[in-house]
């Protein structure tokens, strides 16, 4: 089972939560790992809670059930931190990773108990600093790839670099603020 | 060399499309199947496809308009889910009784009440009998290349039936997963040209299409009909057989996982396969003897050869994605029990209803089904033999 590592998304309803899941399965896959990121839909609607998921392994992945037992999770928004219950069966030796400008001392009684890892990102400073918008799933992104360390840093800014070059082929300015905004969140999260 | 990619159902639904390029799609969008007229219409206005892509304005007028382009001779296809798919229903039956080769990708949602955008059989199960082909994945591949094998299928002489390719509306239809494609000329060279045998705009017979039948005919059009549809059995696994030259994979009407020697089998259409094969191997770790018989062809379906793939077994659970409110058990569970009823299987069974409305299976649902099945066999009783699988207290 050690080679499967399993990893929750919560955000909201346009906050890319379900693009993020998606982006890292492609990188991951870019890298030769057999991959798996779906969404799970409620209610389809701007700010409604929404969870999605990734699951990368060395193996074919069969199982297609939602995941219960994470090994990282990952809150893009940390009004969900009050309403929903994020570590809910989140393995101890993982870890969370929430986007806040709040310290852990502030965060961790929001946790439920939760005694694994505990990592923060201002997923909105790196944005602002970088792109000038607010888009919070490219840095959180690269900061759940540095915290779970399921792929290799640089191999994944070379895999990002890539998809985004094919992706906004015309528009490079795009590139450089999402790469700046990668590389920062990568420094940035603890 | 295979193309390696990752995509989701949706996207290798639409690829296939792509590369099998057919003459006409109408098509209505409707969650969550909407994006393959989407997908197309892209790969038509970049100039990958020339489909003529028909926006019509309901589900009722996609199915006839794809009656109408398939009777002129073109090779047609079109996509629907859920409701979608209700709102042709009167023409379905037209199009199976006019013989006319149309492929479906329906992807498998929910019928209302309550209104619901996720995954459940109700929509094709309800669709049984209308004399449509079906066949279903467990995956976003198997998806793909049961759509390649579609029309060698519903074209075949003896066959002449449209069919649909069914897949589980967003677990696969919008999980991005692995997946291995053909290349384009391969998949050209396998499904070929269309030439049909009869058709409108052919200037050399005049034909009609869909006339009525005097009670002296009638009867007699129907008999040929499920004729056709007996034959798909054999052109199914002949297909399959020469997709396996190709693909390197190999596809019948059903697939067994650890089945030969199981005392323990599992009967369930679709995604939770895969669920139910990570079980198994989990349990047979521990010594139980779990097995899977996976059914891929619902229609035909191959009631003979299911019963004899369960003969060894001794409790079977039938597990049905669809409610049918006979207050017997969902159609997947009727129609297999009347078979093995009929083969004098000895095993016990059950009939469980699950996953209504996307409601999630976890690979601890499917060890408590495998549980229920040791208790049913060391009892040699089923007890309730239709039951609910994670309901809510």
């Amino acid at each position: 089972m050690s080679s499967l590592t399993e990893i929750r998304w919560h955000g909201r309803g346009g906050q890319g939560a379900k693009t993020a899941a998606l982006l890292l399965a492609d990188v991951a896959f870019s890298t030769g790992k057999h991959v798996q990121g779906f969404p799970e839909y409620g209610p389809e609607r701007m700010g409604a809670p929404i969870t999605a998921y990734d699951r990368i392994s060395d193996k074919e992945i069969r199982v297609h059930s939602n995941i219960y037992e994470p090994d990282y999770v990952v809150v893009v928004d940390e009004t969900l931190l009050t309403s929903v219950d994020v570590t809910n069966g989140l393995k101890e030796e993982g870890a969370i990773l929430i986007n806040t400008a709040k310290s852990k001392d502030e965060i961790i009684p929001l946790l439920r108990g939760y005694k694994g890892k505990v990592f923060t990102i201002d997923a909105k400073d790196v944005c602002m600093k970088t792109l000038g918008k607010y888009f919070p799933n490219t840095p959180m992104l690269a900061a759940i790839v540095k915290v779970s360390g399921v792929l290799d840093t640089d191999t994944f800014l070379k895999g990002m670099e890539e998809s985004l070059q094919h992706k906004f082929a015309k528009k490079p300015e795009v590139l450089e603020g999402n790469m700046k905004a990668l590389k920062l969140a990568i420094e940035e999260v603890r | 060399m295979a193309i390696k990619e990752r995509m989701s159902g949706n996207e290798a639904i639409a690829y296939a499309m792509k590369q099998i390029n057919p003459d006409v799609m109408p098509a209505f969008p409707i969650t969550p199947s909407t994006e393959l007229p989407q997908m197309v219409s892209n790969y038509i206005a970049n100039g990958q496809m020339d489909t003529e892509f028909i926006p019509v304005e309901s589900e009722h007028s996609a199915m006839s308009a794809a009656i109408g382009a398939s009777s002129a001779g073109a090779r047609t296809m079109t996509a629907t889910s859920s409701a979608g798919l209700a709102f042709m229903w009167e023409v379905l039956y037209v199009a199976a009784s006019n013989r006319l080769p149309i492929a479906m990708a329906l992807v498998n949602r929910a019928l209302s009440g309550p209104i619901n955008i996720n995954c459940e059989h109700s929509d094709s199960m309800g669709a049984r009998d209308s004399g449509w082909l079906q066949i279903y994945a467990e995956n976003n591949q198997e998806a793909y290349d049961n759509f390649v094998q579609a029309y060698r299928i519903a074209e075949h002489a003896d066959v002449k039936l449209p069919i649909m390719i069914c897949q589980d509306g967003f677990i696969i239809s919008h999980g991005v997963q692995n997946i291995e494609l053909l290349e384009d000329d391969k998949v050209k060279a396998f499904v070929g040209e269309y030439n049909p045998e009869h058709f409108l705009l052919n200037e050399k017979e005049v034909c009609s299409v869909g006339p009525y039948a005097i009670t002296n005919y009638g009867m007699e059009a129907k008999k040929a009909q499920a004729h056709a549809m007996d034959n798909a059995k054999q052109v199914i696994l002949d297909v399959a057989a020469e997709y396996e030259k190709i693909s390197g994979r190999k596809y019948g009407l059903y697939e067994g996982y650890r089945l030969e020697d199981a005392d323990y089998v599992i009967v369930a259409i679709g995604s939770v396969c895969g669920t139910i094969k990570d079980t198994i191997d989990e349990l047979r770790d521990n010594g139980v003897k779990a097995g899977l018989m996976k059914v891929r062809v619902f229609r035909p379906f191959p009631g003979e050869e299911f019963a004899k793939a369960l003969k060894n077994a001794k409790s079977v659970a039938i597990m049905d994605r669809a409610e049918s409110y006979s207050s017997q058990g969902g159609p997947l569970g009727s129609e297999l029990m009347a078979a093995m009823y009929r083969a004098k299987t000895k095993a016990e069974t059950v009939n469980i209803v699950y996953g209504l409305c996307g409601r999630d299976v976890s690979v601890n649902d499917i060890k408590n089904v495998y549980t229920q099945l040791e208790d049913v066999a060391a009892k040699g009783a089923a007890g309730r033999e239709y039951q609910y699988l994670g309901l809510r207290d």
